[in-house]
């Protein structure tokens, strides 16, 4: 099976070299990490899209266009650094959101009034 | 922890699976969870990265403009979905080096169809019909898998596979409808990816002894085997159209059962390609390896630029 094809090289890509030895990519740090996020259209919020890497903004900027808005998805792009991000515990959830628990009347419906009444 | 401390976890998190609340990065998950993600994630974006590479391959020689326009959009899409899922895995406390690192040195698995020759441009049709077509049979169920970050991957890459499968059947239909040449060309590619497209979805579900887990975890939510056969029934339709033929003598409609019986697979093939042993896999690795090191000027002269424009922002100090 191997023969047969040894012999398909168009030469768009390498494939002349062989694998190297193990390890070759190691100890390479990678580029720091970016949260990405997206106006998709005048008059709408920002929206997380995900995250990529690059060097710095400019390349994190540029990197978002092309990954996240090959199909005209944003119109502005916000990029900060992932570690500046800080973020509610999940495992406080409970306790951190309980005093809303209890706040029903903080909804229209919570008022009782007649059918009669229009427009409000 | 406690033993008793991490069953009521897991279970608390079993019940919010069960309940379709998605799992996100900071919250509890069995380490096996964490795990079988990782590795299902990692060589998911690894088979978007490697399957640029058989198709990257034509984009010079693709017959008209249009035609390279497309393949080149294709292509770059792909780099994209392997991006998206790096980051979901990334959110797993793996880092993007490891997961490369993995592919490079064979640790790492990616979908085994890459590891075909693309001989003619036939096959550049086939391989977006048939190879991104089960893909998409696979990923669509995905976008309702249990963890968030995966999740929302899946459904930015759905939204976009469709023009794929759509620009190859496209190309087919064009050779089909070509001179005899362009015609065997057709059925020749067809011939030589149907089986190995087949096979992407995996061992028979007898053979593969993860799926209850997963299945129960979501990060499954079909078995290999009922994708296949949904699979088989829209291809064996679809091929109709074409004027061609799936390259399987016993594909026969079953009335009963309601679905089309197919030929049994040469899963020695399977197992073969997947431990390293098919037509390109020391290609495709040895591609990705040069394509790394060649580039790793190029990183290491941007984070140079970055810092030193850095420095130079930053007020001096009196
Ligand atoms: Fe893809
Ligand atoms: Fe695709």
């Amino acid at each position: 099976m191997k023969t047969f094809i040894q012999i398909q090289r168009y030469g768009d890509y390498g494939d002349r070299e062989p694998v190297k030895a193990e390890g070759a990519t190691q100890n390479q740090a990678d580029w720091p990490l970016w949260e990405v996020f997206i106006r998709s259209k005048m008059g709408l919020d920002h929206k997380h899209v995900g995250s990529l890497h690059a060097a710095d903004a400019q390349m994190a900027i540029e990197n978002a266009r092309d990954v996240y808005t090959r199909r005209q998805e944003g119109i502005s792009i916000w990029v900060v650094e992932s570690k500046y991000i800080h973020a509610s515990n999940p495992d406080e959830a409970a306790s951190f959101y309980d005093p809303a628990n209890d706040k029903v009347y903080r909804h229209p419906t919570f008022y009782d009034l007649p059918d009669e009444l229009k427009a409000m | 922890m406690e033993k008793q401390a991490t069953i009521n976890l897991e279970q608390q998190f079993q019940d919010r699976v069960d309940q379709d609340i998605r799992i996100e990065p900071k919250d509890w998950m069995p380490e096996k969870y964490r795990q079988t993600l990782i590795r299902q994630i990692s060589q998911h974006a690894h088979s978007e990265i490697v399957g640029m590479l058989p198709e990257g391959n034509w984009i010079t020689r693709a017959p008209s403009l249009r035609r390279k326009a497309t393949l080149i959009a294709k292509v770059q899409d792909e780099a994209g979905h392997g991006l998206y899922l790096y980051s979901a895995a990334e959110t797993l406390g793996i880092s993007r080096a490891e997961m490369i690192d993995q592919l490079h040195t064979g640790k790492a698995k990616y979908s085994s169809i890459f590891n075909y020759p693309t001989l003619t441009w036939a096959d550049i049709g086939a391989i977006g019909w048939l190879v991104d077509g089960a893909a998409i049979m696979n990923q669509v169920p995905l976008c309702r898998t249990s963890y968030g970050p995966y999740a929302r991957a899946m459904v930015r890459i759905c939204k976009e596979e469709s023009f794929h499968q759509r620009q190859g059947f496209e190309i087919l239909l064009t050779l089909s409808r070509g001179t005899e040449a362009q015609k065997a060309m057709c059925q020749d590619a067809i011939n030589r990816w149907w089986w190995p497209s087949i096979m992407m979805f995996g061992p028979a579900d007898d053979a593969s002894p993860h799926t209850a887990q997963s299945m129960k975890w979501k990060i499954k939510r079909f078995t290999n085997d009922e994708l296949r056969q949904k699979f088989v029934d829209i291809c064996a339709e679809q091929v109709k159209i074409l004027g061609m033929e799936l390259p399987d003598p016993e594909l026969k409609w079953n009335a009963e059962r309601g679905h089309y019986d197919f030929g049994k697979i040469n899963w020695e093939e399977f197992w073969q390609v997947i431990s390293g042993n098919g037509p390109c896999n020391k290609e495709r690795i040895a591609a990705r390896v040069k394509a790394h090191e060649e580039g790793a000027w190029v990183r290491e002269a941007a984070i140079s630029f970055a810092n030193k424009r850095a420095q130079k922002q930053r007020p001096a100090v009196a």
